[in-house]
């Protein structure tokens, strides 16, 4: 049996599905949500590698790199925003953050 | 194997930004809170080197360079001016508001410098990988400038709603270009555009890559239904940071939209078009409604901004030369408005006082008649009221629309214009015919202050009786 590239895009779109529907289901927990929003990250590169395979042409994988790099420092500033949110409120829960209506 | 050194000197502006940026970062830390105010001037220094150093190496025809990642064109250098303009507006206003509150910190010029960087980089991006870097570089430098006031339970959750909402429009974007990439084989703009347009045959796969791509810019630029985050960032952050968010930002993300949308898909403007019809009335509806009922004056800007941006989209989604050209009008005269009136709310704050809910603004003729006239004029601008700016912006953009056979969308953007102007008249009713309530204290700012946003707001109605200038420049930029 061989794996297609069909089958990389299709584990990508399982992936940016879960990814979104983790952030719009979750209620509970900021840390999920901000795994969430890695998921969908992780989906995109997953297809810049196939694609870069199936067309070999390397820019994809170089791109990779750079969102990998990203993701990193995205990930330190919501960590960041989360632990300052938690000093403030003493809460994480996504349904608490309706300070601000209208 | 050998390796060509690419042309640095189209770049020299960001490499100085990047630099000065790194130095105030080290200079700010040996500095004691009462040499404070060398940041700020080392800051605006930058910024007017920057300017210049733009306007020296720049290159008409447009000269790319790095692998064809970076392009210096006229249209990008002009979208620089302006970021540099508005970014400097900022800095000015934010000076004092800050010192009142013992917020007077390097991070905020820090940030503010690599926001500006990754704005740069945004507009001059020609390259998928360059966008999605510089479009991060000032998201992430936003989302912490959000989160400056870290005492405030207010501006950490603007904070984390913008993070996560950012975050996610990122995601869609990558997503997007992914699959862009994998259709037409190349992350380079212009061999995208070629790519696009010669190959009619448009597959499901590019289309799933275009209504991703749009919903990640709309994200940013604050379309209705991406418009979540706005209103709350506004009111959460400290006023000069929401000035930031909502001013320059905006001139990058309408490059975006030239370099992504117009140049790179410009093959698929029947598909992006009919997008961008939805989004655009959605917009100006929601935008010019619910500002009606909005008490706090930070939101219902907010709301403002919502309904701008569906004129800013009316202009693009014409999809010809005149509409571009609108719409680069109507941001460049959009953000001039949006920074004196953001800076009018700084200039009335006071420690303790922000200044930001409507009845604030109640007899703010009795107590300071100079700049109750100079709000008056921001308000008549947005409404967009001859002779401000505001009504050519507006103008122009109903004529491409026009011009391009679509009548009825116009109609739809007057009737919003007019609903609309309901609630800028109210601020300006407030200030003249209402009495200020007791103990207010008459208004007070330094000097520098004083002068630059009479002169933003000056410009104004300067703008409005001799729009012809500005709207040369934007014609003599904008080819497509």
């Amino acid at each position: 049996m061989t794996i297609t590239l069909f089958d990389f895009l299709a584990l990508s779109g399982v992936l940016f599905a879960i990814g979104m529907a983790g952030v719009f289901l979750n209620r509970k927990n900021l840390i999920l949500l901000l795994m969430c929003i890695e998921l969908m990250l992780l989906a995109a590169n997953s297809n810049f590698i196939a694609f870069s395979r199936y067309l070999n042409d390397p820019a994809g994988q170089v791109f990779v790199f750079f969102i990998l790099t990203v993701a990193a420092a995205e990930a330190a500033i919501g960590l960041a925003i989360l632990v300052v949110l938690f000093r403030n409120r003493h809460s994480i829960n996504v349904e608490e953050l309706d300070s601000m209506k209208g | 194997m050998t390796f060509t050194l690419p042309a640095f000197t189209p770049a020299i502006p960001e490499m100085f930004v990047l630099g000065m940026g790194c130095f105030i970062l080290l200079v700010d830390v040996f500095l004691s809170d009462r040499h404070r105010v060398v940041t700020h001037w080392l800051s605006l220094a930058t910024i007017a080197a920057t300017a210049w150093l733009t306007v020296t190496v720049a290159e008409n025809a447009g000269l790319l360079t790095f692998s064809d990642m970076f392009i210096n064109d006229s249209m990008g250098n002009v979208f620089k001016l302006f970021t540099y303009l508005t970014v400097a507006l900022t800095f000015l206003y934010a000076r004092d508001y800050f010192n009142d509150r013992n917020l007077f910190k390097g991070e905020f010029y820090v940030l503010g410098l690599f926001g500006m960087l990754g704005m740069m980089v945004m507009i001059s991006a020609h390259n998928f990988i360059t966008i999605y870097l510089g479009l991060e570089l000032l998201s992430l430098s936003l989302y912490a400038m959000v989160a400056l006031d870290r005492d405030s339970p207010a501006a950490s959750e603007a904070a984390m709603k913008y993070f996560v909402l950012g975050a996610i429009a990122s995601g869609i974007l990558l997503y997007g270009m992914s699959l862009l990439y994998g259709a037409t084989g190349t992350l380079d703009i212009t061999r995208l555009g070629v790519h696009i347009a010669e190959a009619p045959d448009i597959n499901i796969g590019v289309m799933f890559a275009l209504g991703f791509i749009i919903v990640g810019l709309c994200f940013k630029l604050g379309a209705v239904p991406f418009h979540m985050w706005l209103p709350d960032v506004y009111e959460g952050a400290n006023t000069p940071v929401t000035l930031y968010v909502g001013s320059a930002p905006k001139i990058a993300a309408f490059a975006l939209f030239m370099r992504l949308l117009v140049e790179g898909l410009g093959g698929l403007r029947a598909e992006w078009r009919t997008m961008l019809i939805v989004l655009s009335i959605l917009s100006m509806a929601i935008g010019s409604i619910v500002a009606i009922v909005q008490t706090n004056l930070k939101r219902l800007l907010a709301y403002s901004t919502i309904s701008h941006v569906g004129y800013i989209l009316m202009g693009i989604l014409v999809g010809t030369t005149a509409g571009y050209q609108a719409a680069m009008f109507y941001v460049i005269t959009y953000v001039i408005m949006a920074a004196a009136a953001f800076g009018i709310i700084i200039l009335l704050a006071r420690k303790g006082f922000e200044s930001d809910r409507l009845e604030d603004f109640k007899g703010l003729n009795d107590r300071s008649p100079w700049f109750a006239a100079m709000m008056l004029i921001v308000m008549f601008g947005m409404a967009g009221v001859p002779p401000f700016v505001g009504f050519f912006g507006k103008l122009y953009v109903l004529r491409a629309v026009i011009d391009a056979g679509m009548i009825w969308l116009a109609v739809v953007g007057v009737i919003f214009a007019i609903i609309s102007a309901f609630y800028y008249l109210k601020v300006v009713k407030l200030m003249y015919f209402d009495r200020a309530p007791e103990g207010m204290k008459p208004v007070e700012a330094s000097l520098d202050m004083r002068w630059v946003l009479s002169g933003n707001s000056l410009a104004i109605l300067l703008l409005g009786v001799l729009p012809g200038p500005l709207m040369a420049l934007c014609a003599r930029v904008i080819t497509f």
